[in-house]
């Protein structure tokens, strides 16, 4: 709340101020016991955001000592965390000063809850990271300001907290001063964005250079922590990029009106502006940009409007909505950034769903190039990437979409990958580059190889031979379907061709040579199903359908064919 | 002439160098908008929860805005327990007409019929029944598969984490220590059937941003927020309004107190505060005064540490 005397207050010119007010999204990340919860209890008691009920709640409580308020209560919200004394989920805070309102994404700093520090990172303007004085810089404070790079927040400032327990000491300061600086010189270079960082000493507990100076260290004459936020430049780049909106919805209500309803990602629009609709490619010029509250000669980034066009286009969600003479790129490979967030590791033999802008499009990872160590940021060749594990990888999507590169466009640059068979969020990821088929390592006029094939199916050529009752033969088929298999069934006693068992094996080494999976079936009245592929052979004994499958697959795994996590080779 | 080039060339800046200022309400109305037409468009049978409060008044503008000029593409869902005041439900009649929504009502009869009240049970099952389950009956009887709520992250400590889309499995129940991350503006709408999602568009909106909003736009309210003179059983610092007769304790007599409601909920557990504020400018300059939070004249939420946690585990909004 706005501190101010009841007396000399006029409601008119608050509201007035009010309107004026900008708003600025941070996200804060710490290392178990920096201090996290308590520098933001801090923030929010220095800046009467927190009623006086809340106080009472808490006061008495916790484990600071007697007559003081152990501040980390106020944010730490659910039983399990009270229980356990620690944060275990990104909470989100809301706080506002005379100059602006502030939005708080106040994540965990354990290493298994890393996915979270991305989740309050992704829409963060700027990045609070808190050191441990005492402590020095550890990983967790490299991973988040790693974390906070590759999601481009754009500004980084270095709480080095609990100044108290070191004396306050200039020297401590200034050597995690300059051992942090160095950590991102090198997260610079990795992730080819500057990062640039303010750094403030302060105790959260005693409320030094968090909203008011500290007495305590006169060596520091730098601004408090708040004074920092509040002159932060909110994000406006997003104004400055060309114009973007993803169609969300395609409002008819009557035949006279067809109007496209999106929020804008990026730039401007205004009423005569050139645009293209992608992928289709299509051009028009904007005739109406219209809102309920009445129509618009343009609009910025990131209002959500409806646009009328001066033609018919056969737009429908998920198209894009772009600058005629700045269009987003259209392909269906990409390299990316993923960070992983699932329990699950990645299996690149899976199809998952990528949920980019307003559409959701399949798509394999056809090969991972490296997964960044991120404690020393060194890259290394990896099979898969697991929970909390950050890499870069191609992708391969089943249909091309339009897109920016992430470090260009944070709203067409992002995605998330969704597992169609539990329906979690498996990682998040940020397009770098395109990887179209005429550039890379590929001849444009060579033969296909065996690892575009790869790429594009998600498995290798191969031949498996089924023996046993139609329904568990027909059972596997719509198994390796359903994974995005390109499969090719030959029947024994349907197909003429497998009159020659000869001339059969040589078309299913064929059809293997161009990557396809070949399906040679002998249906059997009953009993076992008889499995075999690269000279394996197993027999399941007839079970429920599950099983069966379960276990052809893995004999598919074990022969190569189907690219697993385990045996995977690039 | 070279000049006069010149000077067209001078009259049109290019515009991306002076970057227009949005201030944080038309960022929030915005976010909300995008929020609303996500919805509509990713799942089968969406519903919007409507309470009659503050927050559901500013939830029912922006779905206006959202689908302009068309209609608002879903119901409103109104869960009744009977004990909501009069002039709510008449200010919900009016306000569905008004917007032209379709409005559904739905009330836990067998419940209210065996005569379930906060005084005979405690708040914590009485609002089990009424609102949790004839919530839950609800959304599984018209098979909503993502329902909207104007619950806001600033109200309560457990609501602080809640996401946007908030994963329910099949008996509508929320696992906190399982949610789905959530990154940009990338909302993930996959559910197996059975399971929903409940959605808070004012997920980052503050009361105050509330208020604001309510002002600047002219949305309407119930007339409860505004203070008048009115009946209240007077206890201690608590202020009981008059709707129901067993709130009352043999021999209590009620007076007359300038007071308001700053949150609508049921009669017999929402207390009233005294109050000159009988404008929108005045709720916020008493608001700005405040010194507790919105919820702390709630008893349901008071009932027990960390009580609203709890029923958010077992299903309730």
């Amino acid at each position: 709340m706005v501190a101010s005397t009841l007396s000399e207050f006029s409601i008119h010119d608050f509201l007035g101020q009010e309107s004026a007010k900008d708003l600025l999204r941070f996200s804060t990340a710490g290392s178990v016991d920096d201090g996290k919860s308590t520098l933001i209890g801090r923030l929010l008691y220095d800046t009467q955001s927190v009623y006086e009920d809340q106080v009472r709640s808490i006061e008495g409580k916790g484990t600071t000592a007697p007559g003081q308020i152990d501040f980390a209560l106020l944010t730490d919200g659910l039983r399990a965390e009270r229980e356990q004394g620690i944060t275990i989920d990104v909470a989100y805070r809301y706080f506002s000063t005379a100059r602006r309102k502030f939005i708080i994404a106040d994540t965990p700093g354990h290493e298994q809850y890393t996915r979270n520090m991305a989740t309050g990172a992704s829409t963060a303007d700027a990045a609070v990271v808190l050191i441990d004085a005492t402590k020095g810089v550890l990983v967790q404070s490299r991973r988040h300001a790693y974390i906070a790079a590759l999601l481009r927040v754009q500004h980084v400032l270095v709480a080095v907290n609990k100044m108290d327990l070191a004396g306050y000491d200039e020297s401590v300061f200034r050597t995690i001063e300059q051992d942090f600086l160095s950590v991102l010189a090198q997260i610079s270079a990795d992730t080819g964005t500057t990062t640039e960082a303010r750094f403030v000493p302060v105790s959260a507990l005693a409320g030094d250079n968090i909203v008011h100076g500290s007495r305590a260290m006169p060596w520091y004459t730098g601004p408090s922590l708040l004074e920092l936020l509040e002159s932060l430049p909110a994000s406006q780049e997003v104004q400055a990029a060309p114009f973007r909106m993803p169609v969300q919805r395609v409002l008819r209500p009557d035949h006279t009106f067809r109007g496209f309803a999106g929020q804008i990602g990026s730039g401007v629009v205004r009423v005569g502006d050139a645009i293209v609709a992608l992928p289709s490619g299509k051009s028009a010029k904007v005739e109406r940009i219209v809102t309920w509250d009445g129509d618009l000669e343009e609009a910025v980034a990131p209002l959500s409007v409806t646009l009328v066009l001066d033609r018919e286009l056969d737009i429908s969600r998920g198209d894009l909505i772009a600058s005629a003479s700045a269009p987003a790129t259209v392909a269906n490979r990409a390299r990316a950034a993923l960070v992983w967030m699932d329990q699950r590791p990645l299996d690149r033999s899976r199809r998952y769903l990528l949920k980019h802008t307003s559409h959701t499009v399949p798509v394999f990872v056809s090969s991972i190039e490296h997964r960044t160590r991120v404690d020393t940021l060194a890259h290394e060749p990896a099979e898969t990437l697991d929970m909390n594990s950050i890499g870069v990888v191609a992708l391969h999507l089943l249909r091309p979409i339009a897109f920016d590169r992430y470090a260009e466009n944070r709203s067409t640059g992002a995605f998330i990958l969704i597992d169609p068979a539990t329906n979690t969020t498996v990682a998040a990821g940020m397009i770098s580059a395109v990887l179209d088929a005429d550039s890379g390592e590929q001849d444009p006029w060579g033969p296909v190889t065996v690892g575009e094939r790869e790429a594009r199916w998600g498995h290798r050529g191969g031949v498996l031979e089924l023996a046993g009752p139609k329904a568990l033969i027909d059972a596997v088929e719509r198994s390796l379907f359903a994974i995005g298999a390109v499969t090719s069934r030959m029947d024994a006693d349907g197909d003429a061709l497998r009159a020659d068992e000869d001339l059969a094996a040589l078309v299913a080494a064929l059809q293997a040579d161009s990557g396809l999976l070949t399906l040679l079936v002998r249906t059997e009245e009953s009993g076992a199903l008889t499995a075999k592929a690269e000279g394996v052979e197993i027999t399941v004994e007839d079970g429920d359908f599950l099983r069966v499958v379960s276990a052809v697959h893995q004999l598919l795994h074990r022969a190569g064919t189907l690219i697993s996590t385990e045996k995977a080779h690039l | 002439m070279p000049v006069v080039t010149q000077e067209s060339g001078l009259n049109t800046p290019p515009a991306n160098l002076v970057p227009a200022r949005i201030t944080h309400l038309r960022l929030l109305e915005a976010e909300s908008i995008h929020i609303l037409r996500e919805v509509a468009s990713e799942f089968e049978r969406p519903v919007m929860l409507y309470s009659i409060g503050k927050d559901s008044s500013v939830m029912l503008r922006l779905a206006q805005k959202a689908f302009f000029p068309g209609p608002i593409p879903f119901p409103l869902l109104h869960v009744d327990t009977g004990f909501k005041f009069h002039e709510m439900i008449a200010f919900r009649d009016a306000m569905a007409r008004s917007v032209g929504a379709k409005l559904l009502v739905w009330r836990n009869e067998p419940a209210i019929a065996a005569g379930t009240n906060p005084i005979v049970l405690d708040t914590r099952r009485c609002c089990g029944l009424l609102k949790t389950q004839a919530l839950l009956d609800a959304l599984r009887h018209y098979k909503f598969d993502a329902a909207f709520g104007g619950a806001r992250r600033d109200e309560e400590k457990s609501r602080a984490k809640e996401r946007v889309y908030s994963f329910r499995d099949h008996a509508g129940q929320w696992d906190p220590k399982n949610q789905r991350p959530e990154l940009w503006n990338l909302y993930n709408a996959h559910v197996h059937p059975g399971e929903s999602i409940r959605v808070f568009p004012l997920s980052n909106w503050t009361e105050m941003d509330v208020w604001q909003y309510i002002h600047a736009e002219n949305i309407p309210v119930v007339d409860l927020y505004f203070a008048k003179e009115r009946p209240m059983y007077v206890r201690g610092d608590a202020l009981l309004p008059i709707e129901q007769d067993f709130v009352a304790r043999p021999g209590e007599k009620p007076q007359m107190v300038k007071s308001r409601l700053r949150s609508l909920g049921c009669s017999p557990c929402t207390g009233a505060i005294r109050s000159d504020a009988e404008t929108i400018p005045d709720i916020i300059a008493e608001l700005i005064s405040f010194r507790s939070s919105e919820r702390a004249n709630r008893a349901i939420d008071h009932d027990q540490e960390g009580s609203m946690e709890i029923k958010k585990r077992e299903g309730y909004f």
